[in-house]
């Protein structure tokens, strides 16, 4: 089978010198998305584990792998877990979930926990949709506006790219940024049609970075309209899978003037909803566990 | 008088001859990649068919989105003005026009005469255009000639809730996945691009007759889902992909468009 360039790194982790075992309430976040998984566990509300996969075919089979993986070589079973939220959009299908809630609460809950209360816009750029959320100073959202009818401005749009040019994914934003000139956006209303006009401008002799840094700049106009809309308020923060492709997030930044808060080394930006999904359940497992 | 159109199409260029409102000859060549080289092997053609030679035609006209590019023409008409003119001369009660191209969709509202009097156009989204259904086509693994007559063999109408191509491309696969009849699936792609076309029409408001154009039209599955989404008949040429052409050599001597001579 020939190379699948668009197949992002799947990993797990587990964060160093934390002891489950001495913790009191152990949760669980799983965010389905309709191109990754994402499993988080908690401990005490502070990240302990997670893990981070495609999405299969099925939703309940994707939540259980998502989450045994997370778990793995923890010595935790899913029974150590005591309250676990499901989150996405396969947020109803999480076999083992007590509560659902969805994933625009979730990034705005988990950005809040992962940069501090002074964020204010969340911009989740997702597989198949992307969303900008204002929230306040605890994290409830106030505010927000989503696409998720079209492929451009969202992470499969930057998949069928990267299989295109034949670049890896986790490359096409570093390499888009080594062009000398910036080219004029490819059409940032359809993928489709962006694709097609990239196979055009190939044939016309153009080097791969500046198709890609065609594709990304078109992109982030994409974005960039959304964020217009909804105003960006600082802090301004940025998760979901294409928070990592800093061709796109650089000339998002140029267009609205506007610079993002830096990733976190401990947070993946993609692990967002499913850290906020997880503290929503601590504290769901606290009222319910009170009011007993 | 003796005129030729030339439709600069995304997918294919067409070539149309006429003398006094009679079609001499027709030509097609794909020009995805060289459009202007295809234009001028579909226009030597069409004249060694109609056995003319280049300087027997009074007037080439070019339409189309590459007409900038056409080569040999002295005038030009837009898309929307080729379609008007086109579609009422085929069927003089037209008043609507509807032209599917590759990429692009458009609906045209025209008098009695083939004047253009307004229009609507998707040219942003390849989800109501022909690229739609040459993609659902290769994810379905049926050749793009047959899809549209399995789509009339279904037996149930299968909802289709992805709009953009990309994720339509998905939700077929999902769907064969799911054992659902390729005949079922082949179904509602062609609800899906006919709603779309359906609602930019109703943009324009629906006057009867209506015509659908363009090389969509070809699809016996897209007509018969436009029929279902507007509640209207549809008059379908001939060779509907050769109309926007047609409207072009009509140009000149209903002193529509732009002419240089």
């Amino acid at each position: 089978m020939s190379k699948e360039y668009w197949r992002w790194p799947e990993y797990r982790r587990t964060l160093p010198d934390k002891d489950w075992k001495a913790a009191k309430i152990v949760t669980g976040g799983v965010d389905i998305g309709s191109v990754s998984s994402k499993a988080v566990i908690i401990t005490d509300g502070e990240l302990y584990a997670y893990s981070i996969m495609r999405t299969g075919s099925s939703s309940p089979d994707s939540a259980q792998k998502a989450m045994d993986w997370a778990l793995e070589g923890t010595g935790m079973k899913l029974d150590n877990i005591q309250y676990t939220v499901g989150t996405g959009y396969g947020r109803v299908n999480v076999p083992f979930a007590n509560r659902a809630i969805t994933e625009i609460a979730c990034h705005a809950r988990g950005a809040n926990y992962i940069w501090g209360p002074t964020v204010r816009t969340v911009l989740d750029m997702g597989g198949q949709d992307c969303k900008a959320i204002h929230c306040d100073e605890r994290g409830k959202v106030t505010a927000f506006l989503m696409n998720d009818k079209c492929a451009a401005g969202t992470g499969r749009g930057m998949e069928v790219f990267a299989d295109l040019l034949s670049v890896p994914i986790e490359e096409v934003g570093p390499m888009s940024l080594s062009v000398e000139k910036e080219p004029e956006p490819v059409s940032s209303t359809c993928v489709v049609f962006a694709k097609s006009e990239a196979v055009g401008l190939l044939r016309k002799g153009w080097p791969k970075d500046m198709v890609l840094a065609a594709f990304c700049s078109a992109m982030a106009s994409r974005i960039s309209e959304l964020l217009e809309k909804i105003k960006v308020e600082k802090d301004f923060v940025i998760t979901g899978g294409i928070a990592k492709n800093i061709g796109v997030v650089k000339r998002l930044e140029e267009i609205i003037g506007f610079k993002a808060l830096p990733m976190k080394e401990q947070f993946d930006p993609m692990i967002a909803g499913g850290i906020g999904a997880a503290l929503f359940a601590k504290a769901l497992y606290e009222r319910e566990h009170q009011a007993a | 008088m003796i005129t030729a159109g030339i439709d600069m199409g995304a997918k294919n260029v067409k070539v149309v001859i006429l003398k006094d409102d009679k079609i001499l000859s027709r030509s097609l060549t794909p020009g995805r990649f060289d459009q202007k080289a295809a234009a001028e092997k579909a226009f030597n053609e069409a004249l060694q068919k109609a056995g003319l030679s280049h300087d027997d035609i009074e007037h080439v006209v070019a339409t189309g989105a590459g007409k900038d590019v056409a080569p040999y023409a002295n005038g030009e008409i837009s898309m929307m003005g080729a379609d008007a003119l086109g579609g009422a001369f085929l069927f003089p009660s037209a008043r609507t026009v509807i032209d599917v191209g590759a990429e692009e969709g458009r609906a045209v509202k025209c008098d009695e005469k083939g004047r253009m009097v307004d229009f609507v156009i998707n040219e942003r989204c390849a989800a109501g255009a022909g690229t739609f259904v040459e993609a659902m086509s290769r994810a379905l693994e049926v050749k793009l000639e047959e899809i549209g007559p399995l789509s009339l063999k279904a037996e149930r109408a299968v909802p289709m809730n992805a709009q953009c191509t990309i994720f339509a491309e998905s939700e077929v696969v999902s769907l064969i996945h799911a054992k659902t009849p390729k005949a079922d699936i082949s179904r509602a792609i062609h609800d899906a691009i006919a709603d779309r076309i359906a609602s930019m029409t109703r943009r324009l408001g629906i006057q009867r007759d209506v015509v659908l154009v363009g090389g969509v039209a070809k699809n016996s599955g897209f007509i018969e889902a436009l029929k279902r989404a507007l509640g209207v008949d549809l008059l379908v040429p001939d060779e509907p992909e050769f109309v926007g052409a047609l409207g072009a050599a009509l140009s000149p001597t209903r002193r529509i468009g732009e002419c240089e001579k």
